[in-house]
Formats: structure tokens, sequence, C-alpha cells
């Protein structure tokens, strides 16, 4: 049973997050940005297009970076 | 703008993942038994109906805001995966995919299994490979539907783009009786991360209580500079030297 439950939760953890987690991270983190920054009263439109312009290019240098080191 | 794209990102999403099914369905119908294959089929879409009756009010029901910050955060986490693949695949660091080779190899595992009859099903593995194709594949069509459409409000018109592109899968598998190799995938699935990111952007952000400059307009800036964005990654990593050799499968 507890086999199962883990089979189900590992399923739609790979379906929702996928190969890298950092980004799933990241795109919590700046909505979270974004949330603040609106709260404050300043234009948060920015966050989240910055936060890809980061995050999509490490999360692929960290799929090329080990094959040119190798 | 917003309509019409909700078709075309559904529709393209649909038809990659119909295709993909297709080819496993074929490889289980053709080494072993049909009947049992479509059962298979049969018994999958009967349980993403019944995900997509249960889930589909459910996300309605929420409010507008909570579900363009809940559904864009998670249609972006989404979008980057199919982005980060496809720019991977574009660039040679990933194989590209191939319905040639997925069915080759479908159709050697099919082969070497031995049959099992279960109840009604001559061949469970037949069934339970079908099954497997069907639920796996649509279930990501079933999230992009159901995610597109609640925050487009547009639920029918997800559900209609699906059914066409099912349909045109459907017809055209029957008519050629081979895995659809020649439907361009990889620029499918690139289009598609490219949407998906784009609309996730757009509404976590709404969601989160930004206010896009122009409005909705701003989903016309937005859409081409990913693309512009994600197609200059994909010459970066080119210009690095690194390749897959040969296109496989994945």
């Amino acid at each position: 049973m507890i086999g199962k439950l883990k089979a189900f939760g590992a399923f739609w953890y790979d379906f929702v997050v996928g190969d890298d987690w950092r980004v799933a991270i990241a795109v919590v983190v700046a909505l979270a940005v974004t949330f603040a920054v609106a709260s404050a009263g300043a234009p948060a439109w920015w966050v989240l297009p910055v936060a890809v312009a980061v995050v999509l290019p490490l999360s692929l240098w960290r799929v090329a970076r080990p094959r040119r080191e190798r | 703008m917003s309509g019409g794209a909700l078709f075309i990102a559904v529709f393209l999403a649909c038809t990659v993942e119909a295709v993909e099914a297709l080819t496993i369905v074929l490889a289980a119908g053709t080494s072993r038994d049909w009947r049992s294959a479509i059962t298979g089929v049969v018994a999958g879409v009967v349980v993403l109906a019944v995900i997509v009756a249960a889930l589909g009010p459910a996300v309605t029901a929420i409010p507008l805001e909570g579900l363009r910050l809940v559904v864009g955060g998670l249609l972006l986490v989404f979008g980057l995966q199919w982005l980060r693949k496809a720019v991977l695949r574009a660039s040679g660091l990933k194989a590209l995919h191939d319905e040639e080779a997925i069915y080759r190899r479908e159709r050697a595992a099919a082969e070497t299994a031995t049959s099992v009859r279960r109840g009604m099903v001559a061949d469970w593995y037949s069934f339970t490979l079908s099954f497997k194709g069907v639920v796996l594949e649509g279930l990501e069509v079933a999230f992009i539907a159901l995610t597109f459409g609640a925050n487009q409000q547009n639920i029918p018109l997800a559900a209609i783009a699906a059914l066409a592109a099912v349909l045109a899968v459907t017809v055209a598998g029957l008519a050629v009786r081979a895995p659809l190799a020649r439907v361009p995938e990889n620029t499918m699935k690139f289009v598609v991360g490219i949407m998906l990111t784009s609309f996730g952007i757009f509404w976590g952000a709404e969601g989160a209580g930004a206010q896009w400059p122009g409005a909705d307009a701003a989903l016309l800036v937005l859409v081409p500079v990913v693309a512009l964005f994600a197609l200059g990654l994909v010459a970066a990593l080119r210009r690095s030297g690194n390749t897959v050799t040969g296109a496989v499968a994945s």
C-alpha cells in the first residue's frame, strides 16, 4: 500500500515538477515576489519574465555543462 | 488573440500527445491483439473523461484571481518543462522524438511479452499498454485544456480543440495504419512550450496582483519575446557544439 502511494506521489511529482525541481521552486518564489511588489503598489509585471529569463538558461546550462566537461 | 491562442495551444498539444498514444496503440495492436488494445483505448478514454468531468467543475468554481495565480503558476512550471525539453532537442542536447523508433521499440517489447487472459480481456499486455499510453498522454492534454479553458472561461472551446485533434490523428492513423512519423512533433512541442510559458507568465503575474501594460495586448509582445528568447537559447547551445548522436525516442 505504501509502495503504491509512493508511486502515485512520484508520478504526480514527475508530471508537474519534471526533471528540474529548481524551476518549480523559482516559479513559486517569483510569484511570491510579484505578490509582494504588487502589494507595495509598484509595477510587478516584470518579475516573472525576468525570473524565466534567468531560470531557463540556468536549467539548460546544468544539462549542457557536464557534456562540456567530459 | 486569447480564443485563437487557446484553440491553437490545446490543438497542438493534443495532436502531439495523440500521435504518441497512437504509436503505442499501434504497437500493441499490430504485434499482439487488436481487440484488447482497443479495449485499453476505450478504458483509458473513460478514465480521462471521469478525471475531466470531476476536475472541470471544481476548477471553474475557483474565483478567477485565485485560479489565475494557482493555474498560472502550474502552467508556467509545466510550460517551462516543455520549453526546456524542446530547446534541448532543438539544440541537439537531447534526442529528437522519433515515432518510428518508439514504434519499433514498443513492438519488440510486445512481441517478447507473455500472453495472459484476465476476465474479458484476451491479452492483458495489449490492454495495459494501450490503456497506459492513452491515460498518460491524455493526462497532459486534459491538464492543458482545463487550465487554459478555465482561465479563458471557455472550457467548451478547449474541449472542441482537443476533440478535433484526436479526431484528426485517429483518421490519419486509420488511413496510414503506421506511426505518424511525418507529423512535425518536435516543432509542435516547441510551439506549445512557448505558449504555455507565455500564458503561464501572463496569468501567474495577474493572479499575483500585477497589472500588465496594455492588459491582454501584452500577450502580443510576450509570446514573440518568449519565442525569440527560446530560439536564442537554441542558437547559443548549438554553438557550444555538444550534440546527441542519432534521433531516438524519449
